[in-house]
């Protein structure tokens, strides 16, 4: 049997997590995912499909939802699942706010569901399965 | 204007009817990750995405949670299994293998126009966590392609594949419904130039006033009754100045037409398409000629009407202040 952490409850609210978006950050995270699609990288490209400018890569929207929840739910947290939409794109000069409220608790998980906001809207709508598996250890 | 206007319903069924065959079929064969699970990978992500969770590169700090080794952050199954960028350069060539389900695919996409391509959705499922030597393969085998649907970005159809990720052992470690957006962009509308102004005068108002109101006058003598155009002060058959007009039905044929490439003017669209059309009043006037021809190459709209088409007027509200008739070629429907 494993004890969950003592935020995790049903309704409990994740600390929001800003994240400021620039060019060099749009940048290093699609080369860190090994994305080299133009718009990722190129303001020109970008802005001639409709962008502000430079607009992160859904392998990132992706890191960033598992940087917040596992933020909240501490070393010992395994992520057992994440589902995103993605809505306007998260371009270079604006910044994103992830949000999170805890929808259930299971025996050794939680669901939470996340909200990622910019200035234009929701970038991300999903949730995300966190687990606290039993390893035999006291965390 | 803008002629081209979305598929049809039956190039839409055509299109139905030969993507249900890829619906269940590997978009991507199982495929071998370019490295193992590794610890520069991981701490460059990392760094870049602001995650400073220990697990990632901590050992100890992996180790003091019951763990065996470092764990690479979960969503990266993704990025292992990217092509890199030698391939991702090719692939932007067009090299991509011509007997391949995703070449195949791609062909009968863009064939309807569905050009461009954006990730829309991704659900992880998460079997086991990674740790640093495992190594990935990748399978992508596609689950559905929706019916076609109008969105912000354009008109296209939803992709929906399952990828499902590997170890080095066969086992699962993670699949990932992805789906993405085929579509064909929304061209952009240039602000076009306003139209240039017709030359008003006393003797032709009454026409561009008439066509405001969504009215074809054709000019007619009250002397000898002979149907005039375009508009003057004068009957060119008994040079009475008094007259009166008809409204024309709008219906008509094409007398003469040319396809209008160069030079531009920017109030138009290109290739334009001038027709000189044959009402069945009698007179003659020069129109824009408007075809359905979605999907076909803009150079080949020329291919849509010919001498003698049947057209039925359509009225081009330009601007506040001008409207001109244009006309449409008809698809001949009476048999």
């Amino acid at each position: 049997m494993t004890a969950l952490p003592p935020q995790v409850r049903v309704g409990a609210r994740l600390p929001d997590l800003v994240v400021p978006l620039d060019r060099g950050f749009v940048v290093a995270t699609a080369i860190a995912s090994r994305d080299y699609q133009d718009v990722h990288h190129d303001p020109d490209v970008a802005r001639a499909s409709g962008a502000a400018d430079v607009f992160m890569n859904i392998l990132t929207s992706n890191a960033m939802v598992e940087r917040f929840v596992r933020a909240w739910g501490g070393p010992s947290a395994e992520l057992r699942a994440l589902r995103i939409r993605l809505g306007v794109p998260n371009s270079a000069g604006d910044r994103m706010v992830l949000r999170g409220t805890v929808r259930e608790v299971g025996e050794d998980h939680a669901v939470v569901d996340v909200t990622g906001e910019n200035s234009l809207g929701a970038h991300i709508t999903g949730s995300a399965t966190l687990a606290w598996p039993d390893r035999g250890v006291t965390p | 204007m803008n002629n081209m206007t979305p598929a049809t319903s039956e190039t839409s069924a055509a299109l139905d009817a030969a993507l249900v065959g890829f619906v269940g079929r590997t978009l991507l064969p199982r495929t071998r990750a370019q490295d193992p699970v590794n610890l520069p990978m991981i701490r460059h992500w990392v760094e870049a995405m602001g995650d400073t969770n220990p697990i990632h590169t901590d050992e100890g700090a992996a180790l003091a949670t019951g763990r065996s080794g470092l764990v690479a952050p979960a969503t990266m199954a993704q990025a292992w299994t990217m092509r890199g960028y030698a391939a991702h350069r090719r692939r932007i060539a067009g090299d991509l293998p011509a007997d391949s389900e995703e070449q195949r695919l791609t062909t009968l996409l863009a064939s309807v126009g569905y050009t461009a391509i954006v990730a829309t959705d991704s659900e992880f499922e998460f079997v086991r966590e990674l740790v640093v030597g495992d190594h990935l393969s990748v399978e992508e085998v596609i689950e559905s392609i929706s019916a076609e649907k109008v969105t912000a970005l354009g008109t296209g159809r939803f992709l929906r594949t399952v990828r499902t990720y590997t170890n080095q052992d066969g086992e699962v470690v993670a699949r990932q419904r992805w789906t993405t957006l085929r579509f064909r962009p929304k061209v952009r509308e240039p602000e076009l130039a306003p139209r240039p102004r017709p030359a008003l005068n006393e003797d032709n108002a009454w026409w561009f006033d008439a066509a405001r109101e969504h009215r074809l006058l054709v000019q007619r003598c009250a002397d000898c009754g002979t149907l005039r155009h375009p508009p003057g002060p004068c009957c060119p058959h008994c040079q009475s100045f008094t007259w009166d007009t008809v409204e024309a039905s709008g219906r008509g044929t094409v007398y003469s037409y040319t396809v209008a490439h160069h030079p531009r003017h920017p109030a138009f669209d290109y290739p334009l398409l001038i027709g000189v059309i044959a009402l069945e009043e009698g007179t003659r006037l020069i129109a824009n000629i408007l075809v359905d021809a979605a999907g076909a190459e803009p150079d080949a709209v020329g291919d849509y009407v010919h001498v003698d088409a049947p057209v039925a007027l359509e009225w081009l509200d330009l601007d506040d202040e001008l409207t001109l008739p244009a006309f449409r070629v008809v698809t001949e429907e009476k048999h």
